[in-house]
């Protein structure tokens, strides 16, 4: 046991020595900081998002402008402060040059308070999805190449008339990345004439939703369900068992590939669920499908993986590459506190398997939305379908500066 | 089983192996009540007290930032002490008052919900923050924290054993509710962003360096005022009530009202530790007060060993060392695994926790001469 110990730690000092030599050739490696959420309500979904990062630094063989790429992880469990302390010891401790997350709405206001600290280190959002990021005291150093929550939802308010649903109720998670998705669905459904009378807000990872079953009228036509993770699958199973049978209309993340691959009996009922998404796993893009086939390839389903990837495995393939084509774009090169990369981020055209992304001011991203709905394939696997796709939309969604309100528990409003 | 047995299986541990310890070690026959043999500290004689081993690990806590990077200094360094600072309190009421109680990180909550709430803070959407100055903020959230946790006492202690951590973990999770749902001054799951140390006399305390000596200095003052009040009448009568609470009643001691101010002073320690653990994330919302911090309290408390004021200080040690390293050794989703076997491991081979091998390897290789104190 021992012996074979030693014989790793020098058979990997032999090869670091070697390696060392070849890398002082071409520069010393860049370090990438790399952080979902591998704990709590969003563990799978922060596994797939590392499977999606990890898939961009394998595109590259593991090599950015001649200099390898040394990634290293961290997990939080979506509480803020977790994915704070996980960023510093990525940052202070490891060291990393570009840091690459987090996963969840909550965690994303806190890293990018935290990024303000440590002007000379690039922030990279993952996945997460709040409007404040980079609507509320954004930060010079902190970039997202995906569009967030309130961006995804847009065409689905009228996706939802168009299927006759005049009111609805929503039932979402209480922070801040749900807020930005209702009021994204809301500004635009209420605008053309629909009606939401009740808001049900619950605890994010909660697990008992009686309270809230009991509270659907029976007047709504569709349920909006903004819940990601283990919390959608408990609100789906719990609605079956109380023998619900409303239509739905989904969050983002409800209807990702990782809800859609639950083993419950409600996943049928699932299928006729539209929903506002940045992907859907049907879209024929070329690029995207040459994504899908590489993901699909490099993470079998017998390896834990999905079918197709997820939102979080697109969303942070999308800001990897980002953060990886931006140090192409400056030839690697990190010095004098990142001042040229970031320079290059915020001007750059990132081509995504969805379309090509720009960012605005805030460094925030403008790109496409998709509005889907769920269909069964011949294999029995549930998938989205693409209604429409939307392009180019940016955070105030269309609106005017002045009209615009970023949405949380009481806006929009319209009973 | 009466609660009275209940009682007598949960003190058994920590506090009747300092007593044999002690016994042993005097050399006496007779059954000497633990630290009655021991003459009370008075201030004057306070220096006295102070031993070889406290001058090493004071120079060494003094001078480690110097050689430590700013990551060590504050995010290993003023973590642990800021949570051993909370579990300390845990480990005075549980220790020496035979009272386990899960609610002492709700008494930092309240301390640190008190500083976001009165001092100045974001809250996104909303304007709670009443932006007084800090020091005002700071003596309102302690007081306001420590009659909580006379409450919180008044409330419990009437009940024993395992009764005592049911009603405490029941007040825990009640105010980690009313944290997430509460809008109006707690702002519901978002809580509060920003809430940052001041700049105290030109030195901004939010930079590594100055608040981890901030944090040592309250840890400190925490540890030699459990040891300060261990010796005092109130602490020996506080044991004694630990040890035989029907006694000590015949006695003429007042068993409840001890017990009740054990809380109260718990709650000084608690909402301290709150204060800096508030100003260490920076944030404060319902996820710094659920009961995955109800149960990491307890697990830094009895990792550390509950026989000595010392003990949660090393366990919160471990306990941020393990959180912050534990990913780089195993990958992915497994790492939690391997925190879970450390804390399995050293409770398993060392009831004591930590202290308990301490104790060991001492007997083992020193010649016993004060026993463990």
């Amino acid at each position: 046991m021992r012996r074979t110990f030693v014989k790793t730690v020098v058979a990997a000092a032999v090869v670091a020595a070697f390696g060392g030599l070849a890398y002082a050739q071409q520069g010393k490696p860049v370090k990438i900081g790399l952080l979902a959420t591998l704990e709590g309500p969003f563990a799978a979904g922060g596994a797939d998002g590392m499977r999606g990062a990890e898939l961009a630094i394998k595109e590259r063989n593991g090599v950015v402008a001649g200099r390898k790429i040394e990634l290293v992880k961290a997990s939080s469990d979506a509480k803020p402060d977790v994915a704070v302390n996980a960023t510093r010891k990525l940052v202070e401790q490891d060291k990393v040059d570009v840091m690459v997350g987090p996963l969840s709405g909550g965690e994303g206001i806190a890293v990018k308070e935290y990024s303000k600290t440590q002007p000379n280190i690039t922030f990279i959002n993952g996945s997460s999805g709040a409007q404040a990021t980079t609507l509320v005291n954004p930060s010079p150093n902190f970039f997202r190449f995906n569009t967030e929550g309130a961006q995804w939802m847009v065409g689905l308010g009228k996706a939802a008339l168009d299927k006759g649903y005049k009111r609805v109720m929503v039932i979402a998670e209480d922070y801040a990345f749900p807020y930005s998705q209702v009021q994204g669905f809301m500004s635009e459904y209420c605008r053309l004439g629909g009606k939401v009378p009740v808001k049900a807000w619950v605890p994010l990872g909660g697990k008992d939703y009686a309270s809230v079953i009991a509270r659907i009228p029976k007047d709504v036509d569709a349920l909006v369900v903004v819940l990601g993770g283990a919390d959608a699958v408990n609100f789906l199973n719990q609605y079956e068992a109380a023998g619900g049978d409303k239509p739905m209309v989904g969050g983002s993340i409800t209807v990702s590939q990782d809800i859609l691959n639950y083993k419950g009996k409600r996943r049928d009922s699932l299928v006729g669920t539209i929903a506002g998404s940045p992907i859907a796993d049907s879209y024929d893009g070329a690029d995207f499908k040459k994504f899908v086939a590489a993901y699909q390839k490099e993470y079998p389903v017998s390896s834990g993986a999905y079918p197709s990837p997820s939102l979080f495995a697109l969303v942070y393939y999308i800001n990897m590459k980002a953060a990886l084509d931006g140090l192409e774009l400056v030839k690697g090169d990190l010095s004098d506190g990142q001042k040229k990369y970031q320079a290059a981020l915020a001007k750059m055209t990132l081509k995504t398997p969805v379309g090509d992304v720009k960012l605005d001011a805030n460094r925030q991203a403008i790109g496409t939305t998709f509005i889907t709905e769920v269909v069964k394939d011949k294999q029995g696997n549930l998938f989205n379908k693409v209604l429409r796709k939307v392009d180019g939309i940016d955070q105030m969604l269309g609106m005017k500066k002045e009209e615009f309100q970023m949405g949380s528990r009481d806006v929009p409003n319209c009973p | 089983m009466s609660a009275a047995n209940w009682r007598n299986a949960m003190n058994s541990g920590a506090g009747r192996a300092a007593m044999r310890a002690r016994v042993s070690a005097n050399g006496a026959g007779t059954l000497v009540a633990g630290d009655r043999a021991l003459p009370p500290i008075s201030i004057p004689t306070f220096w006295r007290h102070i031993g070889a081993r406290h001058v090493v690990v004071i120079l060494f806590a003094l001078a480690y930032p110097w050689f430590a990077t700013p990551f060590f200094t504050f995010q290993i360094g003023a973590q642990s002490l800021a949570l051993g600072l909370i579990a300390l309190s845990l480990t005075f009421l549980g220790g020496y008052g035979g009272m386990v109680s899960l609610a002492q990180i709700t008494v930092a909550g309240i301390a640190g919900y008190g500083i976001a709430i009165f001092g100045a803070a974001s809250a996104a959407d909303a304007t709670i923050s009443l932006g007084w100055p800090w020091w005002v903020a700071v003596l309102i959230s302690i007081v306001i924290a420590t009659v909580c946790a006379a409450f919180i006492g008044w409330l419990s202690v009437r009940t024993e054993g395992i009764y005592t951590i049911m009603i405490t973990l029941a007040v825990g999770v009640a105010f980690y509710y009313l944290c997430l749902q509460n809008y109006s001054v707690f702002n519901g799951f978002q809580g509060f962003q920003r809430v940052h140390a001041p700049t105290v006399l030109g030195v901004n305390l939010r930079d590594a360096m100055p608040f981890y000596y901030l944090a040592l200095f309250w840890s400190l003052a925490g540890y030699f005022f459990v040891k300060y009040l261990l010796r005092a009448p109130f602490g020996i009568a506080l044991q004694g009530i630990r040890d035989n609470p029907r006694r000590m009643n015949s006695l003429g001691f007042n068993v409840t009202a001890h017990r009740i101010a054990a809380y109260a002073l718990a709650g000084v320690i608690a909402a301290v530790g709150g204060v800096l653990l508030v100003w260490y994330n920076g944030l404060i919302g319902p996820g710094s007060v659920g009961t995955s911090w109800i149960i990491n309290i307890l697990i830094i408390a009895v990792l550390g060993g509950m026989r000595h004021p010392i003990g949660p200080f090393l366990g919160a040690v471990v306990f941020v060392l393990l959180q912050t390293f534990a990913i780089d050794l195993i990958d992915r989703e497994r790492f939690n695994l391997l925190i879970g076997a450390v804390f399995l491991v050293i409770v398993l081979f060392s009831p004591d926790g930590l202290l308990g091998w301490w104790a060991g390897l001492k007997s083992k290789f020193l010649t016993p001469r004060g026993g463990v104190r």
